[in-house]
């Protein structure tokens, strides 16, 4: 029996708000607002809606939204751990439940005001315990130095350089230039300007990280049956995968064998397994980019080179519209805005329609993928 | 464990035990650096759990390292920091690969000497893979962190 998901669902709605540093309006509201408006690209009526994904890290619970968008029944319901890392998870899993039939409508969102919110980790009282007691006494305190203690230790290995990491954020900074939607449209970036930015954490430094958004996005995930009725050329979710490696420890992770092969590994190993894709058929990507780094890290899991060529495969355009293998063509985290990767989502979706701001011709494959560094997931999206 | 202080008066997070990390913690006040082994099989495991991965054994067995390593990585942060830290910025943050078990490896800060703050060291002077020894300093009457000096 064939138990694979593989094309069995697809994306027939998405929608988002404005990205903004402060928007007005909770995020209930917000969240509410974008749900019914990708179940209106879709053309279905809300109260259809019976199944909902989200993350944990999501502040707007399942009854708050049945009861906002007016949802019939809702019959399934998950929410996936480890921030960033749960993005194509809550599509993953929404897929999953139409698949076997426990939902029929699955929406999968998130809504987050980080940009006015303030920064979580500017809290003493938070995060201490297991494992955070031993890292954050010792002034180990944002994700950005959880991430630098990786980034140093990648280009003491691999021979990777600042130049290298400029790749990624001129390369995300110049497809946001292209679309209008996003945070830093009108702001161009340069490698001087990134070699002169100040320090967050050495050795990444401002343009290293991502943006402070407030913003919501979702997106419908019904039959590929169904999908095909709808408003919109239906999205095929062909693969899904998670991760979680033997002896992992989220952003701290310093306690396995070899830190710098992350999670996106082993979600890598089962997402190609159940596709009839390889990493060389993939027209675009769109990559998790809390950080910088995090790019030349998945390149390496999802299998586009081998391990520690991440940073050269960056270099001569390779991940710029026309390049080899575009990625982040709305800006990403690093430019566009930064919601937790669901604007990776929504990104890869406009990509298979065509109507990306930065469309790669003829572009019929997306990979996007979560936070690495964190137990994490990924889809391949294929064009109707 | 709830009862315990958040930060020392300056502002400096205190460690949040729970059971599994307790002796770590009364190693380092007593001036011992302390990894938890398998009571059955005898491999080191950090951090601290009740569960040997390899062998399934919850009986443990603390051991006392050498208190040498090596420097497997380092961060200099710059603000935006918590007040505390963000007054001594820029510092250090090492990550220490111990000798005992070089796949155990400790987030530290190298410091001048046993009694110098976390920005006593150049940054300009760390280099992954100097050879580095623990030193021990109160943070609390409670706490005691291990710091590294390089050898």
């Amino acid at each position: 029996m064939d138990t694979s998901i593989k094309d069995r669902t697809a994306v027939a709605g998405i929608a988002q708000t404005r990205f903004a540093k402060s928007l007005e309006g909770s995020e209930k509201r917000l969240a509410c607002e974008v749900i019914v408006a990708a179940c209106e690209d879709a053309g279905i009526d809300p109260s259809e809606v019976d199944g909902l994904c989200s993350y944990t890290m999501e502040n707007t619970a399942e009854v708050d939204i049945a009861k906002n968008i007016g949802a019939d029944n809702i019959t399934y319901f998950s929410q996936i751990a480890y921030g960033g890392g749960g993005g194509c998870a809550t599509l993953g899993q929404a897929a999953m439940a139409v698949a076997t039939g426990q939902a029929r409508v699955a929406v999968a969102w998130r809504s987050r005001k980080r940009g006015s919110g303030g920064r979580p980790w500017a809290s003493a009282n938070v995060g201490l315990p297991t494992p955070l007691q031993w890292s954050r006494p010792f002034g180990l305190l944002r994700p950005a130095d959880e991430i630098g203690v990786l980034t140093r230790r990648y280009m003491h290995e691999y021979g990777a350089t600042r130049d290298h990491l400029a790749n990624v954020a001129l390369a995300c900074r110049r497809h946001a230039n292209m679309n209008p939607n996003a945070m830093m449209h009108e702001k161009k970036l340069t490698r001087e300007d990134y070699m002169a930015a100040r320090w967050i954490s050495e050795p990444l430094c401002l343009f290293d990280n991502c943006l402070e958004t407030d913003g919501a996005l979702a997106a419908v995930i019904v039959s590929a049956e169904r999908a095909r009725d709808c408003r919109q050329p239906p999205v095929y979710i062909h693969s899904f995968g998670q991760g979680l490696p033997s002896q992992h420890h989220t952003m701290v992770n310093y306690w396995c064998e070899d830190p710098l092969r992350g999670p996106s590994w082993g979600c890598s190993e089962q997402l190609w397994r159940h596709s009839d894709f390889t990493p060389a058929d993939v027209d675009v990507a769109q990559i998790y980019d809390a950080f910088t780094t995090l790019i030349p890290l998945s390149l390496e899991g999802y299998g586009f080179c081998g391990k520690g060529e991440g940073a050269s495969f960056t270099e001569g355009g390779a991940i710029e519209l026309g390049g080899r293998l575009p990625v982040n063509t709305s800006g990403g985290g690093l430019s566009e805005a930064y919601v937790h990767g669901f604007n990776l989502i929504t990104e890869g979706v406009r990509q298979m329609r065509g109507t990306s701001t930065a469309q790669v011709d003829g572009a019929e494959t997306c990979l996007v993928t979560s936070g690495e560094g964190v137990p994490t997931s990924a889809v391949l999206l294929r064009k109707g | 464990m709830m009862g315990d202080a958040l930060t020392t008066d300056e502002g400096f997070l205190l460690p949040v035990r729970d059971e599994e990390s307790e002796p770590f913690w009364e190693g380092t006040r007593a001036g011992e650096l302390r990894i938890q082994g398998c009571g059955s099989c005898g491999r080191l495991r950090f951090p601290p759990r009740p569960m040997c991965p390899w062998c399934r054994s919850t009986v443990s067995s603390w051991k006392i390292m050498s208190g040498r390593g090596t420097v497997w990585s380092f961060v200099i942060p710059h603000p935006p920091l918590l007040p505390a830290y963000g007054e001594l910025a820029p510092y250090n943050v090492v990550v220490v690969a111990l000798e005992d078990d070089p796949s155990i490896r400790l987030v530290g800060n190298l410091v001048a000497d046993s009694e110098a703050p976390i920005n006593s060291v150049d940054p300009a002077s760390i280099e992954i893979g100097q050879a580095v020894r623990v030193a021990f300093q109160p943070l609390s009457d409670e706490f005691t962190l291990p710091r590294w000096i390089r050898e």
